[in-house]
């Protein structure tokens, strides 16, 4: 394999991430933080952030070590490097910005089960060079954070009237306070999960084959 | 599965290098993993901790100043045999729970404006913690602040931010107790207009304030005897 397929190649895993394997939009993964800390987008872009910080971290060390692992302990050996930038997450946040921590509260601390994390261990960081495994991780973290600043952002413009705690209309608004309530993550996610298949299928059609 | 493999291929001891790897290698593996995982950890702890303490004291410092309106200092104080002492004299209980502790704050000219005394109380999704700034002198409470709090967004969490709702606790008297009632219907100092949407969290702020107050009350007015003395 020569110089230039390698960046292609890198690219490549790099930008499925962000629209073709959509880690929410189109894998529907980690479903559990995309419903529940949605509800602004400040929380959103937080969660996205913290997610990706662990993703790359462990699919870095995941890659590098997948020689060492032995693969009867891979599935355990992953767990404990996600748990541990978790729990790095964890302090960090509680250390730097008190109050986003409090409002993610358990749902940092459930980062370690979100299956797109341990998802790409298994399937790619374990499987691929380290350049490759950095380019997939990123790929699909700023996939996930993108996912999540949307559904944030609906939920918090239609729910509170603001965007990243700025208001945005007058006080002739009233919010939707069923938006940044549980079943408003839901609504959302289904209209958006309606509206990119759309999109697809209308990409689809279109290109035929090259789909 | 692949346990069911190790054995047999533990049995079989096969010597060749490529063959599965022994437990030993396998538990060493998790080991190595776990070791450098903890030391990872117990760093970040350290480091980070000062910091975690740093903040926490800072919000109840800040929510100190916030319902004592003036206050520019404060005392920590906990109960010694009944009575409030300064915290630092209280040892810690048998079971190495940390004394619970109000706050007296003082003005720039060191007078007393009252006592700031946090309390829990369950609300509609879960604990409801918050402080209270009490004028043990005209007996009322001067200001309020939730600390932690679940309650609904957008319904419960008013009480957070509601300014109608705090409004009530600039002056609530304390006698003969505190009572919630519904909204544009507060007729007397002692009653708290409760939020409409959010009514059970109303009333768990409303619990709080008197059980607060209850338990409080008897050591304050003891401590404010012997200060005038």
């Amino acid at each position: 394999m020569n110089q230039p397929q390698t960046i292609n190649q890198s690219a490549e895993e790099f930008l499925k991430g962000l629209w073709k394997e959509n880690p929410v939009f189109v894998a529907v993964l980690g479903m559990c933080p995309t419903l529940a800390v949605t509800n602004t987008a400040i929380n959103s872009l937080a969660m996205g952030l913290a997610t990706t910080f662990v993703l790359v971290f462990s699919s870095l060390l995941v890659s590098s070590f997948r020689k060492l692992i032995p693969k009867q302990v891979r599935i355990t050996a992953f767990i404990i490097i996600i748990a541990t930038f978790v729990t790095v997450v964890d302090f960090v946040l509680a250390a730097t910005v008190p109050q986003i921590h409090k409002e993610l509260g358990a749902f940092i601390a459930l980062i370690v089960v979100n299956c797109l994390i341990l998802g790409r261990q298994e399937a790619f960081s374990s499987k691929h060079p380290v350049g490759l495994a950095l380019a997939d991780a990123l790929g699909m973290s700023i996939g996930f954070t993108f996912a999540l600043l949307c559904i944030g952002s609906i939920r918090e413009i239609l729910g509170s009237g603001a965007l990243f705690n700025i208001p945005l209309f007058g006080d002739g608004f009233e919010p939707w306070v069923i938006m940044i309530l549980p079943p408003g993550g839901f609504f959302t996610l289904g209209f958006l999960l309606l509206f990119f298949n759309w999109l697809q299928q209308r990409r689809a059609k279109g290109v035929g084959h090259r789909a | 599965m692949s346990e069911t493999r190790i054995e047999e291929q533990t049995l079989a001891a096969q010597p060749a290098p490529e063959a599965e790897p022994s437990s030993a290698r396998l538990i060493a593996t998790l080991g190595l993993a776990g070791f450098f995982s903890g030391l990872i950890l117990v760093g970040v702890y350290l480091f980070t901790l000062p910091m975690i303490q740093a903040h926490r004291a800072q919000a109840l410092e800040r929510a100190i100043y916030l319902v004592l309106p003036g206050s520019t200092t404060y005392q920590a104080l906990a109960l010694k045999d009944g009575q409030l002492a300064p915290a630092e004299e209280v040892p810690a209980a048998k079971s190495g729970e940390e004394p619970r502790r109000i706050f007296a704050g003082y003005d720039d000219s060191g007078k007393l404006l009252g006592f700031a005394i946090p309390a829990e109380e369950p609300g509609f999704q879960d604990i409801i913690g918050g402080i209270l700034g009490y004028d043990p002198i005209q007996k009322i409470i001067i200001g309020f602040e939730v600390l932690d709090s679940k309650e609904t967004p957008g319904l419960g969490d008013k009480i957070m931010k509601d300014a109608a709702f705090q409004n009530n606790f600039k002056a609530l008297a304390v006698d003969p107790q505190i009572v919630a009632v519904k909204k544009g219907e507060k007729r007397s100092p002692n009653e708290v207009e409760a939020i409409t949407g959010a009514t059970i969290s109303s009333k768990a702020v409303v619990r709080l304030l008197q059980k607060a107050i209850e338990e409080w009350r008897p050591a304050i007015d003891a401590y404010e005897k012997t200060l005038n003395q």
